[in-house]
Formats: structure tokens, C-alpha cells, sequence
């Protein structure tokens, strides 16, 4: 009988890791680990960086400004340097495009929310962080893209390169292998205002800004979660002793 | 192994020790439940502060701007309103504000910053209906031949004067609520957030 | 006699309080050797009130409409993440909600798969079999509605999709699914009924089975690891020698269940909600989009075997195509659990007591059961199809040859009385 409990046990562990261990060699692009910062400094330059530019076009709806006092802003600063001048602090972060404008101008697909970016780009490749990372580091030059651009993570992207004067132009070197398969190498072929790697540190402000927006709750959940597991093994201990002591009567 | 036999000690103390820690544990987890039905972000966010614009505002003429929810009234009194606040003050039940709510500079005659201007939440301090405008005096009002103007309460008669003050022997305990308030300009009122 | 309080004896002469907590609590007698596998009825209740209580605090907040608002999102999906952020503590409501609701399915095939081990549906039990299986049915009934509601595209699209399945069924299938929608797409309509069933219709439903399964299993007593009859031996007061009252024993005993099991559940819900996407699929943070379906949508892991059963058909039989094929095979899947009483023609119930053929069929089977599930969440290709096919055959084989091969079964001989192992 322990026999098959065990056997069970292991059965259900090995279903458990199977999908684990196939869905890790999914095809997809290959996605860089996105250096996800708690850093308040660096949640608040993502943030300004959110703001001011992605905001152009799309919207964090389920957000509100005064929301961004959890990462260190003040509600004088948010006023000062984010907030448009229509707008309260406890307004949410709209913007003004209407949805089915945005449709006409953007080719019948508007540019999407972005409130929960990081939790729907999640696959099998990576996180939806590694995701929003490399996606706008992998932008290239592409003549027969209507907007001119290109991108190795999401082709036929319908954004251009909105940071192309920070990160200059790349081009793409495609190499066909005899098995079928393509692979895509970028080369910076017009530098931009900020060197690869200051790129890459703005590009991880943002996305670590947006890793916290896709969940504001996610470190207190954990924290709480800790003391938590504490008090339930306290209380399964006391459970058990008490089973024990009624328990010493049954034979 | 009878039911009926006594707990032995080491049972009982167990007992209570998982008792108290479990039913903590329960009022712990029904925290967030609680804290549920409890206003949420969006709610408070509506609660922020109002402007009203008051340059339009004809002597004589009340405006009403909505403030969490709530109608607050802007009347602007001309100097015949003003004049029969003293005049009804011995029918009133609190003429100098003691019982009722509002910031320490509407705790005078007139309840308002500026006399001619009365900012008032339009909620009956009874069971929260809204009353309604009676400004006309006297037999026109429909109140009686003695009314000087004020407020009715459409739900139970309670009667306010024109400082929103509530008259002696009404369902009303208090004069209505004044609420925080400042003048940004001499023509624009921002409710819900004084000087302070 | 016992002396009662004066308002507890007013209380039983109008309603029978002390009885049925005698009838029910500290004088059913159960078996005192129950093991491991004992702890997971009582676990689906508890999670059953888990997703009573919280759903009640979540139709406080969410709403049920389909229409975009201002910035385009539509107004459920937006809903619930007004829930998630900006009602206080309605995050934690919320992940209890989605994470209870796979760990219902946990539970409740942990405590269907203890059924197969101790031959808990033979006779005196078959009742409370049925019972069983309707509440599962009910309880895939719930699940699907309920996944529906968060509006996202998972939920459209699974919606969709199972939907659909009714119009496979021959002259009426199209005008069925479109009574079920009430629309000729899923839409708001569809929506507001599906929320109506799973807050309302079905809760009562499954409450109302609940009880009965209850009920019926306090009339005949519980089955036990050895599948032996404890009422068989009694003592001078006609209390089964090997019987212990439920309470106290079973109610200190669950607790510790109960301790064990919240470890498990709060450590998902606080450390890791989305359990890798299968628990809160990754698609369906991206709200509902009628123009655009997911590159690759798979049911909620829990309907993932009996989906590969659908896929697995593929061959159409007397001139009807294999879509209807496969609806049935899906629906014969869960229908069949329930004829288990009549299928085993063992002369004993524990897999204790069984021989190696019905444990080698239980293994095939379980085996088969987590393929299914594990290729019902992937794309077919033709080789996870034959594969998929292969394991329908053998779970519908567990149960169409047992009358055969539990009858041949060398079993051991049954102990008089209960044991220890």
C-alpha cells in the first residue's frame, strides 16, 4: 500500500515537471533576462520615462497617478513633472486618444493598454518583463515595414522605434541555415545619443517601472505571505499535537 | 474512551491553545473581507476636492456642484436674506452652531466665510434627504404667512433658514453640514479642502 | 439523559438540534483507520466555503458587462482589476477566488481517485456515488462559467469553443448554441447569463447535492482503506467495535488537514498566483478581443483530459462528422465514472485486497488520465493525437473490461477487522 502511495506521489511529480521540460524548448526569438530593479530611483526614472513617452499613445487605465506614491513620488512631484494639466492626482492614467480614433490612425489596431504588459507577455520563452526588455532593444531598420521599422521579438510590429534618437539605428544581418531555419543578428549601423549600455539601463528603468505597475500589490503579497507560512506552521503544529493527544486512545 | 469522560489536562490546554490560534488566525483572514466594503481607491478618488465657479452667480440664486457624491449648495444672499438671519434666530433650535458640523470659521451668524456667499452640504441632518429650495417669503412659500425664506425638507418638513439653520421642535437634529472650503479666487470656490 | 440548558431544550423540542449533531457529528461512527486520502472530503468543503464567501464579496465589485468603457477595455475585465487594485484587501479575495477554484479540482480528483483505490461505490454506496459525480458535473458547470467572467481572452475564446461543441449535436446543435449565447456570438448577453448560473443556479445546485451526498453517506457509513464494513461487528451498546464518532476524533484530525492544506494554498496564492500560468492563464490578462484569436488557447488545466478526449476523435461514424463524435466521448468520459458500482465485479473493494490486474488497470489508467491532461494543453500534432488516442482507449478500457478483469482478479482474502497499515 505505501508502495502505491508512492508510486502516486511520484507520478503526480513527474506530471507536474513535464510540461515544464517540453514547454522550455518552445521555438520562439530568445529573450534576454530583463535586470528588473526594486529600486525606487529607478522605478521613478521608468515612470517619468512611462509618463512622457509611452503615454503619447497608450493608455495605463487601471492606474492612477497617486498610485505612484508607492514607489517614492510625492503628490507635489507627480503634479509638478507627470500629471497633465487637465488632470487630478487621483485621476486614472488615461490618455486623451479615443480608443476608436486610435483605431482609424493606427491601421485598425489601437496601441494597446499597458497597465498589465508584463503579465500578459509572460510565455514559455520568458517573462513578460524579459518580454517588454528585449522588445524595445530588438527594433531595426526595415524598408518594407510602412513605418520603416522592424522587430526581431514582435515582427511586424505596429509601433516604430520611439527611442531611435536614444539608441540609434540598427540594421539586421539575416543568415539562413540549411536546416530551414532563420536567425537575426542586429548591428547598430547609425549610433544614437546614449551608448548600448546606458540604452539598456534606461530600457530597464521602464520595464522594471512596468513589472510594478502589471502588479502594485506583488511585494507586500510576498511579505505578507511570509508571515503567513509562519503562523500556519505554528497553527499545524499546535493541530497536530492536539490530534495526537485525542488520538492516544484509539488503538 | 467514553464521551462522557473529563478531558485530561494536556487535551484541554491544546484545546485553547489551537482555539485562540486558529480563531485568531480566522479574524485575521476576515480582515480583507471587512476591509472590502470599505470605500475603494476609485471611491476616494471621486472624493477629491470640487471647483465651483461662482462668477455667474446672480444675487438671490443658488447653484449646486456635486462633491463626493453629495449635492453642496452655493447661495448667494442679497442683503434683505441676510437681514432676516437675526430676525428668526429665536425660533431656531442651535442659532449659534453649537451641536452642528462645520469648519471653525462657518461657526458664526451667517455660517459662511463670506456672508453673502453660503457653502452648505444639501443633505437633511435628519435621514439624509435633500430639501428643497423655499425662498419666497411669506404666503407664496406655501409654508405659512411668517416664513422668511429658508429650506424644506421634502421627505419629513424639516425647515432651515437661510444660514441652513434648523428651526426649533423639526425631525432635524442639527443645522446642515458646512463643508472645508476656501476662495481660490474671488470668483472660484475649491470644496472639500480648506487653508488649514 | 443529559441535563440541557433551558434554551437549548426549547430549542429541540422545535427543531431536532442535538439530534442531528448526534446523528451527524458525536455519534456517526467512523471507521477509525482512515489514511491519508481520508482528509480530502472534508477539504472540498472547505474550499466550497472559501468560494462561497469570497464570491459573495466579489459580486460586490465586479460587473458583468461586456461594453468598452473610456479607454476601450471592456467593463468586466476592467472590473476586475478595479477588484485587484483598488479595492482594499480585494486582491486577496480575488486570488483566493482563482487560486480555490483549482484547488477544487485538486481536491476533488484526489478524493475521486481515493473512491477507485477503496472501492468507495460498491454497494451500500452507490447513492453516494452519484451524488459524487453530479457534483462534479456541477462543478465543471461552475468552473466554466465562472472562467467566462473575467472577460478576457481566455475566456472568450474557451468560451467559445466549448460552446460550439453543442452545435456538433445533429438537427438542433446550432440553434442550441445559440439559445446557450443567446446571441449568435458570445457577447453580453451571454455574459450576464453565465454570470446568473454561476452565482446563483449553480451554487444551489451544488449545495443542494452536497447535502445529499452527505446524507447518504451518514446512512450507510463510511467506506475505509481495508473497503470492510465496520457495522458488521458492534459491541454490547451496537456500537461498530472499529468505529470512533466523528467527533471529536475526525474533527481534531481534519483540522490538521485543513492546516496541512491552507500551507499549500497560501503559499500559491501569496508567492505564486498565476501557478506558471496555468491557475491564471497569461492570455487572459489581455482583455476579451472578438477580431483576434490567441495563437494557442487550451481549456483550464482541470478540463484538460476530458479535452483531449474531444481532440482525440477524429473519424466520423454513420454519416455524422467526428466533432459530435467527440462531444459525446467527452461527455461519456465523465458520465461513465458514475456506472463504477455496476462495472466492478470484484468479491472485494479495497485495491488492498485486489490482485495485480486491477492494480496494474488503476496505474494504466491514472497514467493515461495525467497524458490526456498534459497533451490537452498543448496544440495537437498528429503524433500527440495518436498518443491522445491511445489513452482515450485505455481510459474508457478501465472501465468497459473491468466487469471482465475484476471478475478474473486472484484478490486476497478480506480481514474481519479493520487494520494499520
Amino acid at each position: 500500500m505505501k508502495n502505491l502511495i508512492v508510486h502516486a506521489k511520484r507520478l503526480l511529480a513527474a506530471a507536474l515537471l513535464a510540461p515544464a521540460l517540453v514547454l522550455a524548448s518552445a521555438e520562439g526569438p530568445q529573450l534576454d533576462k530583463a535586470p528588473l530593479s526594486k529600486d525606487p530611483e529607478s522605478l521613478k526614472r521608468g515612470a517619468t520615462i512611462f509618463v512622457t513617452t509611452c503615454m503619447a499613445c497608450h493608455s495605463a487605465s487601471f492606474m492612477r497617478y497617486n498610485k505612484l506614491t508607492e514607489i517614492g513620488f510625492t503628490e507635489a512631484e507627480i503634479k509638478e513633472k507627470l500629471l497633465p494639466p487637465d488632470k487630478k492626482v487621483g485621476d486614472l492614467m488615461t490618455i486623451a486618444m479615443r480608443p476608436q480614433d486610435a483605431k482609424k490612425w493606427f491601421g485598425g489596431v489601437a496601441p494597446p493598454d499597458l497597465t498589465l504588459v508584463t503579465r500578459q507577455r509572460n510565455s514559455e520563452l520568458g517573462s513578460g518583463a524579459d518580454w517588454v526588455y528585449t522588445y524595445l532593444r530588438t527594433f531595426y531598420r526595415d524598408p518594407t515595414r510602412p513605418n520603416g521599422w522592424n522587430n526581431v521579438v514582435f515582427p511586424g510590429a505596429g509601433m516604430p522605434h520611439v527611442f531611435w534618437e536614444l539608441q540609434g539605428e540598427q540594421t539586421a544581418k539575416i543568415t539562413k541555415h540549411p536546416d530551414g531555419t532563420e536567425s537575426i543578428e542586429l548591428v547598430l549601423s547609425k549610433p544614437g545619443s546614449m551608448s548600448a549600455q546606458e540604452y539598456d539601463k534606461m530600457v530597464a528603468d521602464v520595464v522594471s517601472f512596468m513589472q510594478w505597475m502589471g502588479e502594485p500589490i506583488a511585494e507586500k503579497r510576498k511579505s505578507i505571505g511570509i508571515w503567513v507560512m509562519i503562523y500556519l506552521a505554528v497553527f499545524f503544529a499546535l493541530a497536530y499535537a492536539l490530534k495526537k493527544a485525542y488520538w492516544k486512545d484509539v488503538h | 474512551m467514553s464521551k462522557d469522560q473529563a478531558l485530561d489536562d494536556n487535551r484541554r490546554q491544546l484545546l485553547i491553545a489551537t482555539s485562540v490560534v486558529g480563531g485568531a488566525g480566522v479574524v485575521a483572514a476576515a480582515a480583507p473581507f471587512v476591509a472590502s466594503l470599505t470605500p475603494s481607491e476609485r471611491a476616494k478618488a471621486a472624493g477629491a476636492p470640487a471647483e465651483a465657479d461662482i462668477s455667474k452667480l446672480a444675487p438671490g440664486e443658488m447653484m449646486t456642484v456635486e462633491w463626493r457624491g453629495q449635492p453642496v449648495w452655493i447661495l448667494r444672499r442679497t442683503e434683505a436674506m441676510l437681514a432676516t438671519l437675526e430676525e428668526v434666530e429665536p425660533q431656531l433650535a442651535d442659532p449659534t452652531s453649537e451641536k452642528s458640523v462645520q469648519p471653525p470659521y462657518a461657526k458664526n451668524r451667517h455660517r459662511s466665510i463670506k456672508p453673502e456667499y453660503l457653502v452648505v452640504i444639501g443633505i437633511c441632518t435628519h435621514l439624509g434627504c435633500s430639501p428643497t429650495a423655499k425662498f419666497a417669503k411669506g404666503e407664496a412659500s406655501g409654508i405659512g404667512k411668517d416664513w422668511l425664506g429658508g429650506y424644506l425638507c421634502p421627505c419629513h418638513g424639516s425647515r432651515f433658514d437661510l444660514a441652513a439653520r434648523v428651526f426649533k421642535s423639526q425631525p432635524a437634529p442639527t443645522n446642515l453640514t458646512v463643508p472645508p472650503h476656501q476662495y481660490l479666487t474671488d470668483t472660484k470656490i475649491l470644496i472639500g479642502e480648506d487653508k488649514a | 439523559m443529559t441535563t440541557k440548558s433551558g434554551l437549548l431544550q426549547w430549542i429541540d423540542e422545535r427543531f431536532p438540534l442535538t439530534s442531528t449533531i448526534r446523528e451527524h457529528l458525536t455519534e456517526y461512527y467512523a471507521p477509525k483507520n482512515f489514511n491519508f486520502w481520508y482528509y480530502f472530503g472534508s477539504l472540498a468543503l472547505l474550499v466550497l466555503v472559501i468560494q462561497i464567501v469570497t464570491g459573495i464579496f466579489l459580486v460586490m465589485h465586479y460587473k458583468p458587462d461586456a461594453s468598452l468603457n473610456a479607454s476601450g477595455i471592456p467593463v468586466a475585465f476592467a472590473s476586475v482589476e478595479y477588484i485587484m487594485r483598488e479595492v482594499p484587501g480585494g486582491w486577496f479575495i480575488r486570488y483566493m477566488h482563482s487560486t480555490g477554484a483549482s484547488a477544487f479540482f485538486i481536491v476533488v480528483y484526489m478524493h475521486m481517485f481515493r473512491g477507485l483505490l477503496y472501492g468507495s461505490y460498491r454497494t451500500p454506496r452507490e447513492l453516494v456515488w452519484i451524488f459524487g459525480v453530479l457534483i462534479f458535473l456541477a462543478l465543471m458547470a461552475e468552473a466554466f462559467m465562472g472562467y467566462l467572467l473575467p472577460w478576457g481572452q481566455m475566456s472568450y475564446w474557451g468560451a467559445q469553443v466549448i460552446i460550439n461543441l453543442f452545435s456538433a449535436i445533429p438537427v438542433i446543435g446550432p440553434d442550441l448554441s445559440t439559445v446557450i449565447r443567446g446571441d449568435f456570438v458570445i457577447s453580453d448577453a451571454t455574459l450576464n447569463r453565465f454570470f446568473s448560473l454561476h452565482v446563483i443556479a449553480v451554487p444551489l445546485v451544488l449545495l443542494l447535492l452536497v447535502a445529499a451526498h452527505i446524507i447518504a453517506l451518514h446512512e450507510v457509513g463510511s467506506n475505509n482503506p481495508d473497503g470492510i464494513e465496520i457495522k458488521k461487528k458492534k459491541d454490547a451498546n451496537g456500537r461498530p467495535l472499529d468505529g470512533i464518532p466523528f467527533h471529536p476524533y475526525y474533527t481534531v484530525k481534519d483540522i490538521v488537514g485543513v492546516a496541512g492544506f491552507l500551507i499549500v494554498f497560501f503559499a500559491v496564492l501569496f508567492f505564486v498566483p498565476e501557478a506558471g500560468g496555468y491557475f491564471l492563464e497569461y492570455n487572459n490578462f489581455i482583455p476579451a478581443n472578438p477580431m483576434v484569436t490567441p495563437p494557442h488557447i487550451a481549456p483550464v488545466w482541470y478540463f484538460t483530459p476530458f479535452y483531449s478526449i474531444l481532440r482525440a476523435v477524429t473519424y466520423p461514424l454513420f454519416g455524422i462528422d467526428a466533432k459530435f463524435w467527440g462531444v459525446v466521448a467527452m461527455g461519456a468520459a465523465v458520465v461513465i465514472i458514475a456506472f463504477l458500482p455496476w462495472l466492478d465485479r470484484s468479491p472485494v473493494k479495497s485495491i488492498r485486497y485486489k490482485g495485480p490486474i486491477y492494480k496494474t488497470a488503476l496505474t494504466i489508467f491514472v497514467i493515461s488520465f495525467f497524458i490526456l491532461g498534459y497533451l490537452g494543453v498543448l496544440p495537437p500534432t498528429p503524433g500527440r493525437t495518436l498518443v491522445s488516442q491511445i489513452c482515450a482507449v485505455l481510459y474508457f478500457a478501465f472501465f468497459l473490461l473491468m466487469p471482465w478483469y475484476s471478475k478474473i482478479d486472484p484478490c486476497k482474502p478480506e480481514p474481519e477487522r479493520v487494520t494499520w497499515k
